[in-house]
């Protein structure tokens, strides 16, 4: 169905190519995975399925691209519309009308289908994707999950043979991301869409694919082997892989399921060392007693008539980790934004290091929070990462230098002439958190901090918080990412409607929570080991 | 929908949306019809007429709030012609309400003032004439709040079809800019900078600019990759001969509509321009029309309903044009001596007549506006905009 036949692609004024002598088959019918590090060419890889890669951004493309038998040399994308569909990263970007029913129709006008054809695969798609109570609604009034989704189906209303989509469920909370994967699923199963599937949350996705594509990246040649075979070898893998590898399962377990079956003995040899752990992990807390770092009781904020957060009482002490869990629209990022003065309190009071943030301005704000803002580079102004330390520096009068000293410890190598848009997004991230952390703030909020980031990225973010708490920092985390909160998390805190529905030590609040679970305490459940690594240290411990 | 069903007015008929072209329709025949008369009465009831017509007939949706924001506009309006009024006088009238001191302009500067007496005479002349522009928009705002843009460009011909997308795309990019500029506050007051005054306009401006011109790209490869652009087999002669005849029309268009607005032109000129200009760009649509090979989902039939709320702008309009004519003085508001004007009966029925469109045309169906469980996009608009 996709066929690349030695394509590489050099992008105009880069030195080396993003891909070189790619050589791939996919047969009809399979669901393929495309994984890799930031920035190793997975998206030129997809957009090169539709043509959009050379014909719209640019760029030298040699060898040959087939897709249903058409050359994507002879074919620009809009002539591909029909046999390819692309889901774009972020679906709002890419919808043009405004309304659910007329995004759907959008493609099959552009291409001039018969309007009674329109018709009937509009009410097909709805029902396919589950939009139909959705129909009348206007795009912007849509939640994350159901953007995805009617994204997927108009693209999916001219019946194209191929779908490729470029990280789906990377903005999505863990129950939107199922719904999303659910309707892919069924694609595949039911229609024989072939589809193309990038991601970096491989905890969600490994088990659907057929087959996966890892893209190295620097030239290296592409490898492609069931998931099976690649998470064997891959360096990086989800945790259960992980979990499996450690001990020593054959094959290899993809789903919670299949490890759960293999898991009998594991249980059998942790049960005795639950208590010890428990202990070592108390004793790895370096929780400051005393005047709180935060306090927030009854906040209610609201957006125009529309309450965010409900009464919301918090404290974090200086040390501690919190993981701000819950789905999107629950309120978590108003909590962040209203623990650095964004939001005016409805009622209700907010006090970080002894002020009220709205009240803060300046210097006066910084020394007492930091927020890295969902998207990092929001807080970056300069065109090169060294004019972004000096001007972090002159911003929060720190001495001369500070910055950049913080950057390299948290990602040595980045040159100052670099434009932080070349940055990888793990790099990017750094440097946002090295300008919050240059005015020293004792407490550290981060929204949403693994969004689009690899596991190598994000295994550094664990250790720069970990270490940020040892030195007396209160961080505070809104994120989706259950394993990330089960790695570095000394507390959560799961927010819903938003009220605050749980609150206390990470074990006890996601242990049995089916929706917040990570990976590993739900192979070993009801025991309550949260990550691969405590599973590790207990038995290296007891052995 | 059948033909029929489509033919049913009213109340009676089933919810649906009235061709945005018909409201546009009879929203420039009221417009036209105050662009004639200085007359406050006519114009206070050409706005109660729009304004009974919005609240009937609106959706509830995001577009269609936008008719309170357009009477605004028009009271901003007022009050800027009333300023300039009261502080460049322009010497007409003997009513002196209160007298400014006056600035000294030098020699070459001969016949503007600054300061000086105020009359009633200018006031309520500069209040009538804002009156007027301010009653326009308010119809643009009407047309505004019962029309979807995007419904609107639906239906525009196929040859306009590409120039509509642009429109259709600045629209939609609007409330996003705003809520670029948010976030760009947002990010300059986390950076320990100010976030209000003048530098951080200034500040915020590239990052916005950035952002836009980012999302213009992304749209712009998602709408290729979704088909936009296909094109059916002509010939060149073909699409030259269309192009320059659009071109000749939108030209004739403008000045002809220019023509019968300006009250000095003789209506002799607007006329044939209007229906040269309207001739010449119809065949170029039909011609170039034949290279595009979209088709439209559900489009809006233009039925009886249609027919009627477009004669309830028409005949305002031309009955206005036909008084201001024969009978100008109607329709001027009194300001010299000031006067409290008279109610001329002829237009004051023309212009009720323009109520009808709010009785014939269909409900539009119910857009749900449940809030989104994701919470922000509009939650922040509104904030921003409150």
């Amino acid at each position: 169905m996709i066929r690349f036949e030695d394509v590489s692609v050099t992008y105009d004024g880069a030195v080396s190519p993003v891909l070189s002598h790619v050589d791939l088959h996919v047969p009809e019918g399979e669901l393929v995975l495309v994984v890799g590090r930031t920035g190793t060419g997975k998206s030129t890889l997809l957009k090169c399925v539709n043509g959009l890669v050379p014909h719209f951004t640019g760029g030298t493309l040699s060898g040959r691209v087939t897709v249903a038998g058409r050359d994507t040399r002879l074919h620009p994308p809009r002539e591909l519309a029909d046999v390819v569909g692309i889901v774009p990263q972020d679906p709002l970007s890419g919808f043009v009308t405004d309304m659910v029913e007329d995004e759907l129709a959008y493609g099959m006008e552009s291409i001039g289908l018969a309007p009674h054809v329109m018709r009937r695969r509009v009410e097909e798609t709805l029902d396919l994707l589950g939009l139909a109570d959705l129909r009348n609604r206007p795009l912007l009034s849509l939640s994350g999950g159901q953007r995805q989704r009617v994204a997927i189906g108009a693209v999916l209303t001219t019946h194209p043979k191929v779908l490729v989509l470029d990280e789906p469920t990377s903005a999505l909370d863990p129950g939107a991301a199922e719904e999303v994967l659910a309707a892919l699923q069924r694609l595949v199963y039911d229609l024989g869409v072939t589809v193309l599937l990038a991601e970096h949350r491989l905890e969600r996705v490994v088990q659907y694919a057929d087959r996966v594509i890892v893209v190295p990246g620097d030239g290296e040649p592409i490898v492609v082997g069931t998931p099976g075979d690649v998470m064997a070898t891959a360096p990086v893998a989800p945790p259960v892989v992980e979990l499996g590898r450690l001990a020593g399962w054959s094959p290899l377990p993809l789903t919670v399921r299949d490890a759960r079956r293999a898991a009998g003995p594991l249980r059998e040899r942790l049960a005795p060392l639950v208590d010890e752990a428990a202990r070592r992990a108390r004793s790895a807390l370096h929780v400051i007693a005393g005047e709180p770092a935060l306090t927030v009781s009854d906040l209610v904020v609201r957006h125009g008539v529309v309450p965010a957060l409900r009464g919301v009482t918090l404290t974090a002490d200086r040390g501690e980790i919190v993981a701000v869990m819950g789905r999107n629209g629950a309120g978590k990022s108003t909590l962040l934004s209203s623990l650095v003065g964004l939001h005016l309190p409805h009622s209700g009071s907010v006090s970080v290091g002894g002020a009220a943030p709205a009240s803060l301005r300046g210097r006066d704000l910084l020394r007492r929070v930091g927020l890295v803002p969902q998207e990092p580079t929001d807080i970056l102004v300069a065109d090169r990462v060294g004019e972004e330390c000096s001007s972090s520096d002159r911003d929060c009068s720190a001495v001369a230098g500070t910055t950049r000293a913080i950057l390299d410890r948290l990602a040595p190598g980045i040159a100052d002439s670099t434009h932080p848009r070349d940055l990888s997004e793990g790099q990017r991230l750094a440097l946002a958190l090295s300008v919050v952390l240059a005015a020293e703030p004792p407490v550290l909020l981060l929204d949403e901090p693994t969004r689009g980031l690899d596991y190598a990225a994000k295994l550094r973010l664990v250790g720069t918080l970990r270490t940020l708490a040892t030195s007396g920092h209160c961080v505070v985390l809104a994120t989706h990412d259950v394993e990330l909160a089960a790695e570095v998390a000394t507390r959560v805190v799961v927010l819903a409607d938003g009220e605050v529905v749980a609150d206390g030590p990470a074990t006890d609040v996601v242990v049995g929570s089916p929706m917040f679970a990570p990976q590993v305490s739900k192979v070993l459940s009801p025991q309550p080991w949260l990550t691969v690594s405590e599973v590790a240290a207990a038995l290296v411990a007891a052995s | 929908m059948s033909r029929r069903t489509a033919h049913a007015l009213g109340d009676r008929a089933l919810p649906r949306w009235t061709h945005p072209g018909a409201w546009w329709v009879w929203a420039l025949g009221l417009a036209t019809a105050s662009s004639r008369t200085t007359n406050p009465l006519l114009l206070a009831l050409i706005v109660a007429v729009a304004g009974w017509v919005v609240a009937r007939r609106r959706p509830d949706a995001p577009w269609s709030r936008s008719y309170s924001v357009f009477l605004r506009l028009g009271l901003v309006v007022i009050g800027i012609r009333v300023l300039f009024a009261v502080v460049l006088g322009s010497g007409i009238g003997t009513h002196v309400i209160v007298t400014l001191p006056e600035i000294p302009l030098p020699d070459w500067a001969a016949g503007v003032s600054i300061g000086g007496p105020v009359t009633a005479e200018e006031v309520l002349l500069a209040i009538y004439q804002g009156a007027v522009l301010a009653t326009m928009l308010a119809c643009i705002g009407a047309a505004n709040s019962l029309a979807s843009p995007a419904r609107l460009l639906a239906s525009v011909p196929a040859a306009l079809y590409e120039v509509g997308v642009a429109v259709v795309v600045a629209m939609t990019f609007a409330p996003q800019l705003v809520g670029d500029v948010a976030r760009v506050r947002t990010a300059r007051r986390l950076r320990g900078r100010t976030d209000r005054g003048v530098r951080a306009f200034v500040g915020s401006v590239m990052p916005v600019l950035e952002g836009a011109l980012e999302r213009a790209v992304d749209l712009a490869a998602a709408m290729d990759s979704r088909g936009y652009g296909r094109t059916g087999p002509v010939t060149r002669r073909v699409r030259l001969t269309s192009t320059a005849l659009l071109l000749l029309g939108l030209v004739g268009v403008c000045l002809g509509v220019y023509a019968l607005l300006d009250g000095g032109t003789p209506g002799t000129v607007g006329l044939p321009l209007l229906v040269l200009g309207l001739l010449a760009g119809i065949v170029g649509m039909v011609l170039s029309g034949r290279r595009s090979i979209r088709t439209r989902y559900r489009p809006d039939p233009w039925a009886l309903p249609e027919w009627l709320v477009s004669l309830a702008g028409v005949v305002p309009a031309v009955t206005l044009l036909a008084v201001s004519v024969l009978d100008p003085a109607v329709l001027v508001g009194p300001t010299s001596p000031p006067a409290w004007p008279a109610l001329p009966l002829l237009p004051a029925l023309a212009i009720a007549f323009g109520a009808l469109a709010g009785v014939v045309a269909p409900r539009p169906p119910g857009v749900t506006l449940v809030r989104d469980p994701a919470g922000s996009r509009r939650a922040e608009l509104e904030e921003v905009v409150a």
